[in-house]
């Protein structure tokens, strides 16, 4: 029992880590579906809107605004720098570049990496700034069917029902709203949308738009967690294998696959790594989705494309 | 009018094959090979202006050659054979622990066959040669995906190769020789017989591979490999219906760059570093290399060069200048500016000139072609 | 559509008069042959044969299977059902560097140059699997290698003067125009010396002196190295003027199979292409 309710906690630990995994991967989707752009610099969006909201925070608390009130001008501040991001990238970079090679796109993208990373440690700093947002400590439970109960931490648990909450806005946004329904159409068939007057440079934007304000939710959790700094960018890009795993074009795929890495790494580090030296939780999840592209390159909720010549 | 073709009929299919078809050209590279093997040791040699003093030679020239060799194997599978790479730095790291393995000796012990497996250390030469073939056979099997996955897939498949060998050479305390501080100093070169240490010697030993590898290179690209190579990348399908493997160019083509990369990775540990930790591999030195390569000039030997170039002297020119207005910027200051700077530029050259720096160099020389008739 | 179909009597008697043409065996068999993507029935149970150095046309309206029918011809595409007997030797799954090794070679409905390549380079690589000396010798570009290079350098010469093509030898391909970015890639069907050439609508979209030029390439092919032709296309005049035999095609089935002038005077055919010209 005593095995079992470790593997219990640690499954249940990896499943909510997982979930910001999921998070991330998301945002990715979103852009690949719409835009066809497969887009590195989803991390150093999730590092930028981390950076503006905990120095805005904190700027604010130390000129006496009251906690609450700098929460939410913070969480605005970094949805307006997001914005503006998703602006920039639109007009100057992926503007330009439409109809291009997807390896132009995604090598246009790593230099959007190094341009985000660059500015927003050049304007906001580079150091490690803690932000507290959520609680850190843990609850144990079930603590009647196993021997001192399992231990879940707050932080996690909050991560998976900000998570859900987002799932369901995105969802409500995709199903009820014109936008959403625009972007749906473009994501089907980019020339079909545009031949029926949908503003494609519009859309594109609130693409890049969603998936900042997705990077900055994801912000909030792993800038609480951790701190906000640069090797938040790392962390995020694990939604790369996330999204191999789940398929590209999948929004299910995105969550399971999170799912799948969050808890496999966690898994594989308490009860593999111990026997080969430990800090596996690096590159397990990469070497997860080799696995899995080998054996199903369309990932698990991909659609096998055929190819036409 | 110096620059001109005019007059020069080529008379065979050898002469219109050569590497530069046009006299000038040869002369220009062979004047600017004659002042590398000659010229910089004889400055060098008298401490003349730049090489006055080593830090030319060491911080500049040396790190140029080797990542300029790096740049090179890249190109070959990015630029030429269109997989993408994200774990270039992972095949340095390849290159650079075999041949520091190869060159301090191998000894695998196998206790379940009561035996172990013995190597004594082999000259430096051989064990970078052996550092690229362990990079290659490792390329390979990296390689082996990307004959069922495409493009932005691969991408992952090379983070993998990246994240796992940053790990290994962390972790596992063998590839260092159980040294306390995971950091491996490089034993002495030895070429021949013959100690190379001063900066000078170690200059001229790097521009040998470099020679010798670009060398090579520019002969596989322009080949029949290298044209099965860009016609995988331009449009794989029908390069496979006109009979091409895809299994063999690919996975040539992640052999040769991986090589290649492989044995710049054990030359700046070796020449450059002297000192490493598997920190100097990172994904950091990944990306550096697909900017150099993206900025020089995708399928361009050439353009290998220079793009190293530039992204070697970025830094330094971002440091010194705003010093020399009198506006002092830290260090980290720098390094942002670097990254804002470089990841502008690719998307800059990305939407106006794919072909990057190279291209720019091959239009300027159009123009001097025709040049004073500007049409 | 109507118009061509009426006209081919005279043209097809001017057509090739080439006395020492020889029609020899059947080269390549499809037997029932059914393909599906999913729910959409590209091609269903079609068979016909091509004979040593005949011109094969298939013909269709849009959506027919014809470019399906190739692309299992060659390998890319793998048939649901049925097979393909090539020289003698059946087979139903196989990967097209395979097909092309056994001498099929072919051209594109939507242009598949290497746009990053210069026109010579295209046409070389269409003799990357006749070219045999290994990466070492290569990397030397020396002795053997260099020998090897050029011999295949003047083969391809021979393709490119032979499709007049000699101005653009050293020029991107992505940059030209759309007619002679077409005749380099027959070009480089050609360098692979195939038995087997298939066409896919190699003269969509020319104008008629490209036509012209097309044609004569193809018959020239044909004539004096024996090649077979299998060609898509949609120009009825063309068709009926330099092909031996006709296959039809609609909505995946075989309709029709025969002489130009058998083909054309089927009552199925004649509606199937009134049925889209009205
Ligand atoms: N790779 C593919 N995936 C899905 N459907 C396909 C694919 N290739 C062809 N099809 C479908 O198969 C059918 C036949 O297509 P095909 O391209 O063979 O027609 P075609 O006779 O060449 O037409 P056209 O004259 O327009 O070139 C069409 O309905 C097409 O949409
Ligand atoms: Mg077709």
């Amino acid at each position: 029992m005593v095995v079992f309710g470790q593997f219990l906690e640690v499954l249940i630990g990896g499943l909510l880590a997982g979930v910001l995994y999921s998070l991330v991967a998301l945002g990715f989707v979103l852009i690949f579906k719409a835009s066809g752009v497969f887009n590195f610099a989803q991390g150093a969006m999730v590092l930028l809107a981390g950076l503006a909201l905990v120095r805005s925070l904190d700027f604010m608390v130390a000129r006496g605004i009251p906690t609450w009130a700098a929460i939410v001008l913070g969480l605005l501040f970094a949805a307006v720098v997001m914005a503006i991001t998703a602006a920039i990238i639109q007009r100057f970079v992926l503007g330009p570049l439409v109809n291009q090679d997807g390896l132009s796109l995604f090598m246009a993208t790593i230099g959007i990496t190094f341009v985000i990373e660059g500015a927003g440690q050049m304007i906001f700093g580079s150091d490690v700034y803690p932000l507290s947002l959520f609680p850190t400590d843990a609850w144990f439970i079930l603590d009647g069917i196993f021997e001192g109960g399992l231990l879940v931490s707050k932080i996690d648990v909050w991560g998976g029902v900000i998570a859900g909450a987002l799932v369901a806005v995105l969802a409500i946004f995709f199903q009820r709203t014109k936008t959403g329904r625009a972007l749906r159409a473009v994501a089907d068939d980019h020339a079909a949308a545009e031949s029926v007057g949908i503003p494609i440079t519009w859309i594109w934007f609130v693409v890049w738009l969603v998936a900042g304000l997705v990077a900055l939710t994801a912000a909030t959790v792993w800038g609480t967690k951790l701190g906000v700094q640069f090797s938040i960018v790392f962390l995020a890009l694990k939604a790369l294998p996330v999204l191999i795993i789940g398929g590209f074009t999948s929004v299910p795929g995105a969550i399971v696959g999170g799912l799948i890495v969050g808890a496999g790494e966690k898994i594989a580090e308490v009860y593999l790594g111990q026997h080969i030296g430990g800090g596996i939780e690096y590159w397990f999840a990469y070497v997860l989705a080799l696995a899995v592209l080998l054996v199903r390159p369309q990932g698990l909720f991909g659609e096998r494309i055929i190819e036409r010549i | 009018m110096l620059y001109r073709e005019a007059g020069q009929f080529k008379t065979s299919y050898a002469a219109d094959m050569a590497i530069f078809p046009i006299r000038q050209d040869r002369i220009g590279v062979i004047a600017l090979l004659v002042f590398a093997f000659v010229g910089i040791p004889l400055l060098a040699h008298f401490q003349l202006w730049p090489l006055g003093s080593d830090y030319f030679l060491r911080a500049i020239l040396i790190p140029f050659l080797i990542l300029s060799l790096a740049a090179i194997g890249v190109n070959i599978l990015v630029g030429y054979c269109g997989q993408i790479s994200l774990g270039s730095g992972a095949f340095m790291a390849i290159g650079a622990y075999s041949a520091y393995k190869f060159g301090t000796g191998v000894h695998i012990p196998l206790e379940f066959l009561g035996t172990e497996i013995s190597i004594a250390p082999l000259p430096m030469i051989v064990s970078i040669l052996l550092g690229g073939l362990m990079a290659a056979i490792v390329g390979i099997l990296f390689g082996i995906p990307s004959l069922r996955i495409k493009g932005l897939y691969l991408a992952v498949a090379t983070l993998a190769a990246q994240f796992f060998f940053d790990w290994v050479f962390l972790r596992v305390k063998w590839f260092t020789n159980y040294a306390p501080s995971g950091s491996v100093a490089a034993p002495d070169f030895y070429f021949f017989g013959y100690l190379v240490n001063s900066p000078i010697e170690r200059y001229l030993l790097c521009l040998v591979f470099v020679t010798i590898f670009a060398l090579i290179a520019k002969n596989l690209v322009r080949g029949n490999i290298g044209r099965q190579w860009m016609a995988i990348r331009d449009m794989d399908i029908a390069a496979e219906l006109m009979g091409i493997r895809p299994l063999y160019a690919k996975l040539t083509a992640f052999a040769v760059s991986s090589f290649i990369v492989g044995v710049a990775g054990a030359l700046w540990a070796f020449i450059y570093l002297g000192a490493w930790e598997p920190l100097a591999f990172s994904i950091d030195r990944s990306l550096q290399l697909l900017f150099m390569v993206i900025i020089g000039g995708l399928g361009s030997i050439l353009g290998s060069f220079l793009g190293a170039a530039f992204i070697l002297i970025l830094p330094i020119f971002l440091d010194q200048v705003p010093h020399a207005l009198g506006v002092p910027v830290t260090v980290e200051t720098v390094s942002h500016l670097v990254f804002i700077v470089t990841g502008a530029l690719i998307c800059y050259l990305l939407i106006v000139e794919p072909h990057g720096f190279a291209r720019l160099w091959s239009i300027a020389k159009e123009k001097l072609r025709l040049w004073p008739f500007p049409y | 559509m109507k118009a061509d179909v009426q006209e081919r009597p005279e043209t097809a008697s001017a057509g090739h008069v080439v006395a020492d043409r020889v029609i020899g065996d059947v080269v390549l068999a499809v037997d029932n042959v059914s393909l599906a993507f999913g729910g959409v029935k590209a091609i269903t149970d079609v068979s016909f044969d091509i004979r040593k150095g005949e011109i094969r046309a298939i013909i269709g309206p849009n959506g027919a299977g014809k470019t399906s029918m190739l692309n299992v011809i060659n390998g890319f595409y793998h048939p649901n059902q049925g097979t393909i007997t090539f020289k003698g030797k059946k087979r139903s799954q196989m990967r097209p560097y395979i097909a092309a090794s056994q001498g099929i070679s072919r051209t594109f409905q939507n242009l598949a140059l290497f746009k990053g390549m210069s026109t010579l380079d295209n046409i070389m690589a269409g003799r990357a699997l006749k070219m045999r000396r290994g990466l070492l010798w290569q990397a030397l570009h020396w002795g053997p290698a260099l020998a090897e290079e050029i011999r295949h350098r003047e083969a391809v010469e021979k393709i490119i003067d032979f499709l007049e093509i000699q101005h653009i030898r050293k020029a991107p391909v992505g940059k030209l125009p759309y007619g002679l970015q077409k005749r380099v890639e027959l070009g480089r069907a050609l360098a692979m010396e195939p038995e087997l050439l298939l066409l896919d609508e190699p003269m969509a979209g020319m104008n008629l002196e490209e036509k012209k030029d097309m044609s004569r390439y193809i018959l020239t092919v044909n004539d004096q190295f024996g090649t077979t032709v299998a060609l898509i296309e949609h120009d009825m005049g063309v068709v009926m003027d330099i092909s031996d035999r006709v296959v039809v095609l609609e909505y995946g089935r075989k309709i029709a199979d025969g002489t130009p002038d058998e083909v054309q005077r089927d009552q199925r055919v004649i509606d199937a292409y009134l049925g889209i010209s009205h």
